[in-house]
């Protein structure tokens, strides 16, 4: 039995913002099970509009130290690949590279890790699911660019469809060189990171915070077709 | 192979055969019986198999050519159909009745090259490019090296060396050009 719509779907006003529109989020007028009606604005209202916020570090500095030495042992790796790099990730997690004797581990979803891998080149398609990512991923988060396509485009640097530099659209910690570097370059760049982070310098999510605008408005100068909150978690 | 050949020959005007292998022929026919060859092969002749839909822009004369490749899984033949088309408003008629994976193959010529297959599904959505909105970017005369210094930051202190020039310089330091 085909289930009764309880909403009514409100075509959009042509305008220039509502151009990429997706149809799941147009406003729609929906009556309640007690017969009121109102209106809802996915875009809106299931998303907070709030931006973020930097994080101040804890005035006392001895716990500050202890606090970057606990997040340092606890990397939690977002399974998430988006070049031909993310091959590179599957062997760490096997007994020849083991990459949890070093405390890192994998997570299936954003929500659950700190630590996102950008693993090789970046189109455009696949830069703002990874902004999406980025943005509901909890504080203190670090972003570790692997491969040259993250430093300065690779062998995309003249591609239409592969952004060139990383660091302009989300702030990175680490950058592991190389097309495409091995398991062990990995491993390296995470000895790298938890190095940064215990002397406190990683602080890639406060940056983010602070110059919040400065990436918002690079990120929305390559993905034409933005339909989604300006910052969603 | 060859008596398949010469059956298209008596059926449509073929204007060029291309022997690759003994089981790989080219064939090259007018816009309006590519489609209707491409049916023939697969209904009559057994070239069950889709491989690939793709276009070559042919800037200098104005034509876009499109290659069908279909294969024959179990004799192991395979054939190419080529046809041109004209660049300005490129259009061809589908053939996604055929398969249904070709209307992926044209959505995706409908982005690159800017060819319109009327009444293939969903051939207006963006495949690989949301908002695109420049010229299709296979087309040769999108300059796809300014557009992306234009867009996506290019990293400064990226220079190139020319071997021939730089060895020039190295081993003959003291010769004018």
């Amino acid at each position: 039995m085909a289930e009764e719509k309880n909403y009514k779907i409100i075509q959009p006003e042509d305008t220039e913002e509502n151009k990429f529109l997706k149809p799941e989020n147009y406003k729609r007028e929906v009556t309640a099970p007690d017969g009121e009606t109102f209106v809802v604005d996915p875009i809106n209202d299931y998303f907070c509009d709030a931006k973020p916020q930097p994080h101040a570090p804890n005035t006392i500095k001895i716990v500050e130290k202890f606090l970057n030495w606990a997040r340092s042992e606890s990397i939690w790796v977002l399974g998430y690949g988006t070049g031909c790099g993310s091959i590179e990730i599957y062997p760490l997690m096997t007994p020849r590279f083991d990459a949890y004797r070093f405390g890192v581990q994998q997570r299936p979803t954003p929500r659950q890790s700190n630590l996102f891998i950008i693993s090789g080149y970046l189109s455009v398609k696949t830069l703002k699911r990874a902004i999406r990512s980025y943005e509901q991923m909890p504080s203190p988060k670090y972003v570790m660019g692997l491969g040259s396509c993250t430093i300065n485009g690779g062998m995309y640097w003249d591609s239409y469809n592969t952004i060139n530099r990383l660091d302009q659209y989300m702030p990175v910690d680490v950058y592991v060189a190389g097309c495409m570097p091995r398991p062990e370059a990995l491993l390296a760049g995470f000895m790298e990171l938890k190095k940064r982070i215990k002397e406190g310098k990683g602080e890639g999510a406060n940056e983010y915070a602070e110059k919040f605008d400065w990436y918002k408005a690079n990120q929305k100068k390559v993905i034409k077709d933005w339909n989604m909150p300006d910052y969603n978690w | 192979m060859k008596d398949i050949i010469e059956n298209i020959q008596t059926k449509f005007s073929i204007s060029e055969v291309t022997k690759q292998r003994d089981n790989q022929y080219f064939i090259s026919v007018e816009k309006k019986d590519a489609v209707q060859v491409v049916t023939y092969l697969k209904d009559i002749e057994k070239f069950s198999n889709f491989i690939l839909l793709t276009a070559v822009d042919w800037i200098e004369k104005g034509q876009f050519q499109l290659t069908y490749l279909l294969s024959d899984p179990i004799n192991k033949l395979d054939i190419g159909v080529r046809t041109f088309i004209e660049r300005e408003n490129a259009t061809m008629d589908s053939a996604h009745h055929l398969w249904e994976h070709t209307a992926t193959f044209q959505r995706e010529l409908k982005e690159m090259f800017g060819i319109d297959f009327p009444g293939s599904p969903r051939v207006d959505e963006p495949f690989l490019l949301e908002g695109w909105d420049n010229i299709p970017p296979m087309r040769r005369e999108f300059d796809t090296k300014k557009y992306s210094e234009e867009t996506y930051f290019p990293r400064p202190g990226r220079t190139t060396n020319d071997p021939a020039e730089h060895m020039k310089k190295k081993l003959y330091p003291n010769e004018k050009k």
